[in-house]
C-alpha cells in the first residue's frame, strides 16, 4: 500500500506545484503591490494571463529553428520535474533516488541553457543580449547555489533532498553557523535567478536594464504561457528549496494521507511568508547597474564558500 | 583459451591498422577508395579494440614477449585493467572518428589522403603499443612515434605558415617531456637490468627519488596532456589540424598523458606521499579554471575547443590528485571514488569532445570559415551538423543526464564524502577546491552556450553562409556513433563504473564496484543510496514525460493556429544579422570579470572617427609570464656562449689545448 501512497504523494506534490506556482507568484505581486500602496491585482491574475495567452494565436519568427518550438515544452518539463524531486509534502517520495541536489542543480541549468539557445535562435539584438546576461548571472550564481547546498549536506552527510529533510526534522534543533552563511547566500541566489530586484526586474521590458524579458520577447502565444508558468514554476520551486534546506520542520515522512493533509496547509503558510520576504526585499532595494550584479553574485558565493569553511573550522 | 585470443585480438587490431595504413600508402592517389574503403575499415577494426578493451577490463592481467625491439631486449607487453579501460576508450572514439574521417577526407587536399591514412593508422597503432608496454623501452618507443605521426599530422594543411608553426611548438613541447620522461623512466629503472615495468615494480624508491620521479612524470606527460603552464601548443596545433585529427588528438592523445601520470604514480611507483597529491590537484584546479576562462573570450572555433580541453584535463588532473590525496592518507575508498570520476571523465571529456571537433569539421568543408564571427545559423542548413553539435555541447556543459554530468557528479561527491583529512590545512582547503570544480561547470555552460548559440543559432553573419550544405552521409554515422556514446555514457554509467572498479581496484586495492552493484543497474550510487543516489534512466523518462504530457494537454485543451512572420524585436525597425552578439560580444562580461587572467591590446573608436574601427586582441598570459621570458634567457645564454665562438680554427686548438692542460692539471693532483 505505501508504495501507492509515495506515487500518489509524488503526483500531488508536482499537480500542486503546478497549480500554486502561479499563485505563488500572483501573491508576490499581490504583497509588492500593497507595500508599495497600489491597488493589487487579484491573487488569480497569473492564472487568467495564462488562460488569456493559451486561447493566442502563437506567432512565430520565420528565422526560428525547430529547438525554438520544443524550447518551451523542455523549459517546462525541466521545473515540473524540479518542483516533483523537492520534497515539499514527503519525504518518501519515488523520485528522491534519481537525482539529489546536484541533479536538481543540473536540471536547473539545462533548462537555462535550453531558455538562452532558444533566445539567441531568431538573432535579434534582444535575444542575444538576454541570454549573454543570463548566462553572465548564473556563472556566479548556480556555483554559488551548489555551495550553498553542499553546506546543508556536509551537516547531514548526505546530498539526496529528502535525506537532508529527514536528517534535519530528526536532530535536536541546533544553530548551524555555516547555514547562516548559507541562508543569505541562498537568498542572494534566489534573487537573481528569478529576475527579481535587485538584479532584474520581471515587471519592465527596458532593454538597458532586462535579462529574462529579453529572452522571452519573441515568444507568444501558448510559447509565452508555459515560458511564464516555468518561471512561476522556477520561484516556486526556489522558495521550496530553501524550505527544504533552512525550515524542514512539518514536512511529513511518509505518504500517509494524514500528514499530506497537514502538510499542504503549513506548505502555504511557508511559502505566504517567503513571498512576503521577496516582496519586502523587492521593495526595499533598488535595481542594481548590470555590472554590480558580478558583485552582487561573487559576494553571495563567497558567502557559500565561507559558509563551507566555517563547516570545516567549528564542524558544524 | 579466451583470455589468450582477447591478447591475440589487441595485437590483430594494432597489425590491421598498420596494414590499413601501408595500404592507405600504396594506393595514395585514390583518394576516394582511400577514404571509402579504408578508413570505414578502420573504423571496424577500431569497433573490435572497443569490444576487446571493455571485455578484457573485466579480464586477469595477460603479458606476453613479442619479438620485435632491441637485441636481448624485446618489447614486454602487458594487458591489465587500466590498459584496457584506454584501449576500450580508444576503440569506441576512433570507430567514430574513422567514420567521419571517411567523409572528410575524401576530397583532394594538401597532403594527399593516402598519407594522412598512413599517418593516422600510425598513430593510433602506436597508442595501442603504448598502452599495452609493460617495459620503459617498448612505453618510449611508442611514445615517440606517437608523437612525430600527430605532429605530422597537425601539420598536414602545410602550406600555411601558421599551421607550420603550430606543428613546430606541438614538437618542440612533446619533446621537452619526452626528455623529462626519459630521466622519470631512469630514475624508475636505474637498478634494474632490463626496464621491464614488473622489474620496476619491485623497486623501493626513497622519498627525494620518488618525488622526483612523480614530478618529472607530471611534467613530461603534462607536456602532452596540456597542464598550466604547457598547455601552449594545444590552442595552436587543434585549429591547425584537419578536424578529424583535431578530435583524436583531443579525444585521445591528451589522455595519453593521463595514462601516463597514472601508470607512474600509482603503479610503477609504491609510495605516494600527500603533497603529491596536494600538487597535482592545484594544478589541475588552476588549468580547469584558466582553460575554461580563456575558452570564453575566444573567437575561434577550435580555439575554443582546444581551451575548452584543458579545462577538462585540468579537471582529470584533480581527481587523479585528489586520489593520491586520499590514498596517502589511507583513506581507499575515497581514492577510488576520485580515480573513478577522473578516469569517468577521461571517458566522456573523449567521448564529447571528439563530437564536437569532428562538428567544426563539417562547418569547416561547408563553409571555410573558423571565425565564430562570421559563422551564425547554420542550424537551418546543417540540421544534422547542429543536432549533433548541441548534444556535445550540453555533454561538455556538464548537464544531466549526459556523460559530462556523471564525471562532476562522481568528483564532487567524493569531496562531499570527506570525513575530514587529519591535515587540518588541506581541510580548509576542500572547500575552495569545490568551489573551483563548480564554477568551472558553471563557466563551462557558458562557454558552450556560447560556442553553440553563435555558430548555429540565430541568422547567418555572412551572405555565403546560406549556400552552406549539411554533412555527407559517413560524417553522420560517425555523428550518430559518438552521439550515441555520450548519451550513452550518461545513461548507463553503472556499467562503466563497474568496469573502473577492477581498475581501481589493481591502483589501488578498492573500488566502488560492490556500492554500484548492490543498487542495480539504474542507480549509481557512490556509498550508500542514503548519502547519494542518481538514476539517469529515470531521470530523463520522466524529464520526457512531463515535456511531452505538456506538449499533448497543450495541443488537444488549446488547439490554436501558428503563425509565421518577421521577428517582433520590440518593434524595431531595422534588425539585421550584424546586430546579433558575436563571439567578442558574448565573451565580454567574462572578459570583464576575469580581466587579470588576459593580456588584452584594445582599440576603442572615438565619437569623431568617420570609420569606427574596433579591435580587440587577447593573449594567453603566459607566453608574457612563463615562455617569452625563458625565450630571452635561453638567447642570452646562447649570446654569451657565442662569444666563445670565434670561427677560426687556431682559437678551437686553443680550446683543446687549454682543456687538455686543465685536465692533466687535474689528473696530476
Amino acid at each position: 500500500m505505501s508504495a501507492y501512497y509515495e506515487f500518489f504523494s509524488q503526483a500531488l506534490e508536482m499537480v500542486v506545484a503546478l497549480a500554486a506556482a502561479p499563485l505563488l507568484t500572483g501573491w508576490v505581486n499581490q504583497c509588492r503591490s500593497w507595500l508599495q500602496n497600489k491597488t493589487a491585482p487579484s491573487l488569480f491574475q497569473p492564472h487568467r494571463m495564462l488562460h488569456k495567452l493559451f486561447t493566442k494565436e502563437a506567432v512565430i519568427a520565420e528565422t526560428a529553428s525547430p529547438l525554438f518550438r520544443l524550447e518551451p515544452y523542455i523549459i517546462f518539463g525541466c521545473m515540473t520535474l524540479a518542483c516533483g524531486i523537492i520534497p515539499t509534502l514527503s519525504t518518501s517520495l519515488p523520485l528522491s533516488p534519481a537525482a539529489d541536489a546536484i541533479a536538481l542543480v543540473g536540471l536547473l541549468a539545462l533548462g537555462r541553457v535550453f531558455l538562452a539557445l532558444a533566445a539567441m535562435d531568431i538573432g535579434t539584438a534582444f535575444g542575444t543580449l538576454g541570454a549573454r546576461r543570463e548566462m553572465f548571472v548564473a556563472f556566479l550564481a548556480e556555483p554559488a547555489l551548489l555551495m550553498v547546498l553542499f553546506s546543508v549536506s556536509l551537516i547531514t552527510r548526505s546530498t539526496s533532498l529528502t535525506a537532508i529533510v529527514y536528517d534535519l526534522t530528526h536532530r535536536p534543533l541546533a544553530i548551524y553557523p555555516s547555514l547562516a552563511f548559507a541562508g543569505i547566500a541562498f537568498t542572494m541566489v534566489l534573487l537573481a535567478e528569478n529576475a527579481r530586484i535587485p538584479v532584474d526586474n520581471p515587471a519592465t521590458h527596458l532593454e538597458l536594464t532586462m535579462i529574462h524579458e529579453a529572452m522571452i520577447l519573441e515568444h507568444s502565444g501558448r510559447n509565452l504561457a508555459l515560458m511564464e508558468w516555468s518561471a512561476s514554476l522556477k520561484l516556486y520551486a526556489y522558495l521550496c528549496l530553501g524550505i527544504t534546506i533552512f525550515f524542514p520542520w512539518g514536512i511529513p515522512d511518509t505518504g500517509h494521507p494524514f500528514g499530506l493533509i497537514l502538510a499542504l496547509p503549513i506548505l502555504a503558510a511557508k511559502l505566504a511568508v517567503g513571498g512576503i520576504l521577496i516582496a519586502l526585499i523587492e521593495t526595499a532595494s533598488a535595481k542594481l547597474r548590470i555590472f554590480r550584479v558580478p558583485e552582487f553574485l561573487a559576494m553571495a558565493f563567497l558567502l557559500a564558500v565561507v559558509g563551507m569553511l566555517v563547516h570545516f573550522l567549528l564542524g558544524a | 583459451m579466451a583470455d589468450l585470443r582477447l591478447m591475440d585480438c589487441i595485437f590483430g587490431v594494432a597489425v590491421g591498422w598498420l596494414a590499413i595504413g601501408i595500404c592507405g600508402l600504396l594506393l595514395i592517389r585514390h583518394t576516394r577508395f582511400v577514404a571509402r574503403v579504408l578508413f570505414p575499415l578502420s573504423a571496424l577494426v577500431g569497433c573490435v579494440l572497443g569490444f576487446a578493451g571493455i571485455v578484457s577490463t573485466f579480464g586477469q592481467i595477460q603479458t606476453s614477449l613479442l619479438p620485435i625491439g632491441l637485441p636481448n631486449l624485446p618489447f614486454h607487453v602487458r594487458i591489465d585493467n587500466l590498459s584496457s579501460y584506454f584501449l576500450f576508450v580508444q576503440g569506441i572514439v576512433t570507430t567514430g572518428v574513422s567514420l567521419f574521417s571517411a567523409g572528410y577526407f575524401s576530397r583532394e587536399e594538401d597532403t594527399p589522403a593516402g598519407l594522412i591514412c598512413l599517418e593516422y593508422h600510425l598513430c593510433i597503432a602506436s597508442i595501442v603499443l603504448l598502452l599495452i608496454a609493460d617495459d620503459a623501452y617498448a612505453f618510449l618507443f611508442a611514445w615517440e612515434i606517437m608523437s612525430l605521426t600527430a605532429t605530422a599530422l597537425v601539420v598536414a594543411h602545410h602550406k600555411d605558415p601558421e599551421v607550420r608553426y603550430a606543428g613546430y611548438l606541438y614538437f618542440l613541447i612533446a619533446h621537452i617531456g619526452a626528455f623529462c620522461l626519459l630521466f622519470c623512466f631512469g630514475l624508475l629503472g636505474i637498478n634494474t637490468d632490463d626496464y621491464a615495468f614488473a622489474s620496476i615494480r619491485l623497486q623501493r624508491p626513497d622519498l627525494m627519488v620518488g618525488s622526483f620521479i612523480f614530478f618529472l612524470a607530471l611534467f613530461g606527460f603534462g607536456a602532452k596532456a596540456g597542464f598550466l603552464p604547457l598547455h601552449i601548443w594545444l590552442p595552436e596545433a587543434h585549429p591547425a589540424a584537419p578536424s578529424p585529427i583535431s578530435a583524436l588528438m583531443s579525444a585521445f592523445i591528451l589522455k595519453t598523458g593521463i595514462y601516463g601520470i597514472l601508470r607512474v604514480s600509482l603503479d610503477l611507483l609504491p609510495i605516494q606521499v600527500w603533497w603529491w597529491g596536494g600538487i597535482a590537484l592545484a594544478i589541475g584546479l588552476a588549468t580547469a579554471l584558466f582553460g575554461v576562462v580563456l575558452s570564453a573570450v575566444q573567437t575561434d572555433m577550435k580555439r575554443l575547443l582546444a581551451y575548452s580541453s584543458i579545462e577538462n584535463i585540468g579537471l582529470i588532473l584533480a581527481g587523479i590528485g585528489l586520489s593520491i590525496l586520499f590514498k596517502a592518507y589511507g583513506m581507499y575508498a575515497l581514492a577510488a571514488l576520485s580515480l573513478t570520476a577522473a578516469l569517468f571523465h577521461v571517458a566522456s571529456h573523449a567521448a564529447f569532445k571528439s563530437l564536437l571537433f569532428v562538428g567544426t569539421g563539417s562547418v569547416l568543408h561547408s563553409t571555410g570559415e573558423r571565425n565564430l564571427g562570421r559563422l551564425g545559423g547554420l542550424m537551418r542548413f546543417m540540421p544534422w551538423t547542429a543536432w549533433a553539435a548541441l548534444i556535445g555541447s550540453l555533454a561538455a556543459s556538464g548537464l544531466p543526464p549526459l556523460g559530462g554530468f556523471v564525471s562532476e557528479w562522481l568528483l564532487l561527491q567524493s569531496f562531499l564524502l570527506t570525513p575530514g583529512l587529519p591535515n587540518s590545512f588541506l581541510n580548509m582547503l576542500i572547500p575552495i577546491a569545490t568551489a573551483t570544480i563548480v564554477l568551472v561547470g558553471a563557466l563551462a555552460a557558458y562557454v558552450m552556450v556560447k560556442f553553440f548559440g553563435v555558430i548555429y543559432l540565430g541568422q547567418p553573419r555572412e551572405q555565403k553562409l546560406n549556400d552552406a550544405h549539411d554533412a555527407g552521409v559517413w560524417e553522420r554515422i560517425g555523428f550518430s556513433w559518438l552521439v550515441i556514446a555520450c548519451v550513452g555514457l550518461g545513461l548507463f554509467p553503472v556499467h562503466v563504473v563497474q568496469a573502473l572498479d577492477r581498475v581501481t581496484h589493481l591502483l589501488l586495492g578498492d573500488g566502488i564496484g560492490n556500492a554500484v552493484a548492490a543498487s542495480g543497474w539504474l542507480q549509481l550510487v557512490p556509498d550508500t543510496s542514503e548519502r547519494a543516489s542518481y538514476m539517469p534512466v529515470v531521470f530523463l523518462v520522466v524529464l520526457l514525460a512531463c515535456c511531452i504530457v505538456a506538449y499533448l494537454l497543450v495541443r488537444h485543451v488549446y488547439h490554436v493556429k501558428t503563425r509565421r512572420s518577421g521577428p517582433w524585436a520590440c518593434g524595431f525597425p531595422i534588425m539585421n544579422a550584424r546586430m546579433q552578439d558575436t563571439a567578442e560580444g558574448f565573451g565580454q562580461p567574462i572578459r570583464h570579470v576575469f580581466g587579470p587572467f588576459f593580456r588584452m591590446e584594445r582599440t576603442l573608436p572615438s565619437a569623431f572617427d568617420k570609420k569606427p574601427v574596433y579591435k580587440i586582441k587577447i593573449e594567453d598570459p603566459l607566453w608574457a609570464w612563463f615562455y617569452r621570458p625563458i625565450a630571452a634567457i635561453t638567447e642570452f645564454v646562447s649570446s654569451i656562449v657565442g662569444l666563445i665562438q670565434q670561427r677560426r680554427i687556431a682559437v678551437y686548438l686553443l680550446y683543446t689545448f687549454l682543456t687538455l692542460m686543465f685536465l692533466l692539471l687535474v689528473i696530476n693532483q
